[in-house]
């Protein structure tokens, strides 16, 4: 369902001639992948391995080990959700119902609309500030559901800007 | 430190730190720059610089005046007409939002700023800034010396690892310099994992230049040529911050093939890591430098001995690296100066959770948490009681109020089974059941083993079931007993056989929570099993 295209391949193969000559090249290479992708492709794990030298199995483990490498499509804008200590002593169990419920999609889904994918996350390091959501690059404090409306109703406006 | 330099313009200062950032600095920042195009006589620069870590006043607004900084918070970009037709420039006036001098307010007069000296003063990203205000001093002293004259000066400072384990960093360094290698490294651990923590971050997007120059010295002692930041990739703004300072600290020579003119050379690249809590444990760290899982290693051989790529590797946290440069600069005597008992120095605190005023402030060890939460803190965000505080981070124990006041002290927190790890506090009014927090330290352990060793692999998943089983409302007294003992033994299997600080310290929330709040699990206070926890404090 996710076949990538031609030019996608491109822009792999144009990365991994950049990256494959670090020392402990395979983050760097998944990270620059996901950026330009936003995910990382289950067809790319055999073009990793032949420029790595490694078996498709080692890259196949290295993506699924870190919860920050997608392997499916995400929507426009990934919405992270901080679900640690600090978090939830400002009502975070509360806002990740309501956000849940206002996108009607749970963690690692996408909504209908491709527009939004729902991630947790354990700390966004904006713990004075609690709780914190991320959307794209951004961090925002002191979240509750009626902020949260408000972002999303200037994501629609100033998409471009934000994705 | 005062930064009453030679510049000709007046100076107003705005945080460009993430915290700062999520509570609308930028949007002040703009109306600032639009204000000033539109009075082209004030000859006005607009700064970016770090937070000076008072986070609750943030957006904070600062003017450099003769008398010194005068800050104004919390500035909404409607504000800022009107803070600028009060005159800031000149002095102190009657706006409703001046607070008067920066460091004559009481967060800031508390401190001991030796390793945040420059966080919020300077402009992170300039290197005239930076050495106008004593940077780099630590670097010129070091290149002056041998390796050993520098490892001797950390020993003496008395430095101790603040990522959390609290390992003497003298000692760290010695055994690398002793380890003869063609190539050796220097890895700062910048994944920040623990909740309610934010020292790192806030130090990388403040004063990167303090890091680069801690790893520097770092090289020089234990003759290693090549550091990475090992950076998590929840920081984004400490991500751009830190390459952009060092794209300028190679420019000026400071990093390189001829450090200083010295002939020494450094390199050094930042690497991100991607959402892994575990990566923040060393061994685990450097595999996933290495571009493999990361799954822990077993110990020995130490890092020091074959670190990364198997080669001698200095890891240390990013406060611990970014202490070296005023070590060197002052002398380790002088670092060592402050402080009480084995803890040496300083040591950043950041408030975090339901507290009225978060924050990070940077004391000498000694002083106690009750002075922190009520004098500092001014209480619970919400207004209710303080019911309990978590020290440490995920792993960390829950102190109740009777513990409060003990001193911040790496021994003294031991001697009550709790640990300081990495300065976090995280506040929890009486509206929070404990039963819930010690059963979210066993999930986040489920969700966060690397899966190496079996106590942690599964014993967090029992201990989910086995909390689940302990807090059932249809279970008798009889059953509730049997989870109990169960639950202390599983928490003692991986205490005492878990490779690294993940599962051998995921029980201490859990039993702290037990220990002062049995009432939460539906427990009588008599049926806890008393006995003390161990600690395995070694990785984290």
């Amino acid at each position: 369902m996710s076949a990538i295209s031609t030019a996608d391949i491109h822009t792999i193969n144009n990365l991994l001639e950049q990256h494959k000559t670090l020392p402990g090249a395979l983050l760097p290479i998944l990270h620059s992948i996901q950026d330009q992708l936003g995910y990382v492709p289950p067809e790319v794990v055999p073009m990793i391995a032949s420029t790595l030298n490694q078996s498709s199995a080692e890259i196949h483990g290295v993506i699924s080990f870190y919860h920050h490498f997608l392997t499916h499509k995400p929507g426009q804008n990934k919405i992270s959700i901080c679900l640690a200590e600090s978090c939830q002593a400002l009502g975070s169990t509360g806002l990740e119902k309501d956000i849940k419920q206002r996108l009607n999609i749970d963690y690692h889904q996408t909504t209908k609309d491709g527009k939004y994918t729902l991630e947790p996350v354990y700390c966004l390091g904006n713990c004075a500030c609690s709780p914190a959501i991320r959307i794209g690059e951004k961090i925002y404090g002191e979240m509750d559901i009626n902020k949260f409306d408000e972002l999303l109703e200037a994501l629609v406006t100033y998409k471009v800007e934000l994705t | 430190m005062n930064s009453t330099c030679a510049s000709i313009a007046n100076r107003v200062f705005v945080s460009l730190d993430t915290s700062a950032l999520s509570k609308g600095s930028e949007a002040v920042a703009e109306r600032i720059q639009q204000y000033l195009i539109k009075q082209p006589d004030m000859d006005v620069t607009l700064v970016r610089n770090g937070t000076r870590g008072m986070v609750w006043l943030e957006p904070l607004v600062e003017f450099e005046t003769a008398q010194g900084r005068i800050a104004y918070g919390p500035v909404k970009p409607e504000d800022v007409a009107d803070i600028f037709q009060q005159q800031p420039f000149s002095g102190l006036n009657n706006h409703r939002l001046c607070l008067g001098l920066t460091d004559n307010l009481p967060w800031m007069k508390k401190q001991q700023r030796l390793t945040f000296a420059r966080v919020g003063l300077i402009d992170p990203l300039d290197i005239e800034d930076y050495i106008r205000h004593d940077g780099f001093t630590g670097l010129k002293n070091a290149l002056s010396q041998s390796p050993q004259a520098i490892v001797l000066q950390v020993k003496e400072s008395g430095l101790r690892g603040r990522g959390g384990a609290a390992f003497p960093t003298g000692i760290k360094w010695q055994t690398v310099l002793d380890t003869p290698s063609e190539q050796k490294y220097i890895v700062c651990n910048a994944d920040e994992g623990d909740s309610g923590t934010f020292a790192d971050r806030m130090l990388m997007e403040g004063d990167p230049l303090v890091l680069i120059e801690g790893m520097l010295i770092a090289g020089l002692a234990v003759g290693a040529t090549q550091g990475y930041i090992y950076l998590r990739s929840e920081y984004p703004q400490a991500h751009k911050i830190l390459n952009m300072a060092i794209n300028r600290a190679e420019a000026a020579g400071y990093l390189g093939d001829n450090i200083c003119g010295s002939g020494k050379r450094f390199a050094l690249e930042v690497r991100l890591g991607a959402g892994a809590y575990i990566c923040g444990e060393e061994t685990s760290l450097l595999e996933s430098l290495e571009g493999k899982r990361g799954v822990v290693r077993a110990k020995p051989p130490l890092p020091a001995i074959e670190g990364l790529f198997g080669q001698p590797t200095v890891v240390n946290n990013v406060i611990s690296l970014a202490s070296v440069p005023i070590i060197l600069s002052r002398g380790g005597e002088f670092y060592r100066d402050f402080g009480i008992g084995r803890s040496r120095g300083t040591i950043p605190m950041q408030l975090a959770g339901n507290i009225s005023r978060p924050g990070l402030l940077e004391l000498a060890f000694g002083v106690s948490l009750d002075e922190l939460l009520e004098d500092l803190g001014g209480g619970c965000k919400t207004n209710r009681p303080m019911r309990s505080v978590q020290v440490g981070g995920p792993l960390g124990a829950y102190l109740a109020p009777e513990h409060w006041s003990t001193p911040i002290d790496y021994e003294e927190f031991a001697k009550i089974n709790a640990v300081l790890g990495h300065g976090g506090v995280v506040v929890f009014d009486d509206t929070v059941d404990m039963a819930v927090q010690a059963r979210f330290a066993m999930e986040f352990c489920v969700v966060e083993s690397c899966g190496k060793c079996t106590p942690c692999r599964i014993g967090a998943v029992r201990g989910v079931e086995v909390i689940d089983k302990l807090t059932d409302v249809h279970a008798d007294q009889g059953q509730r007993q049997q989870s109990l003992s169960l639950l202390n033994e599983l928490c003692d299997t991986m205490e005492l056989a878990s490779l690294c600080a993940m599962g051998g310290m995921t029980p201490i929330p859990v039993r702290s929570a037990l220990k002062y709040y049995p009432a939460d699990f539906g427990l009588a206070p008599l049926l806890v099993d008393p006995r003390s926890t161990h600690q395995e404090n070694t990785s984290k």
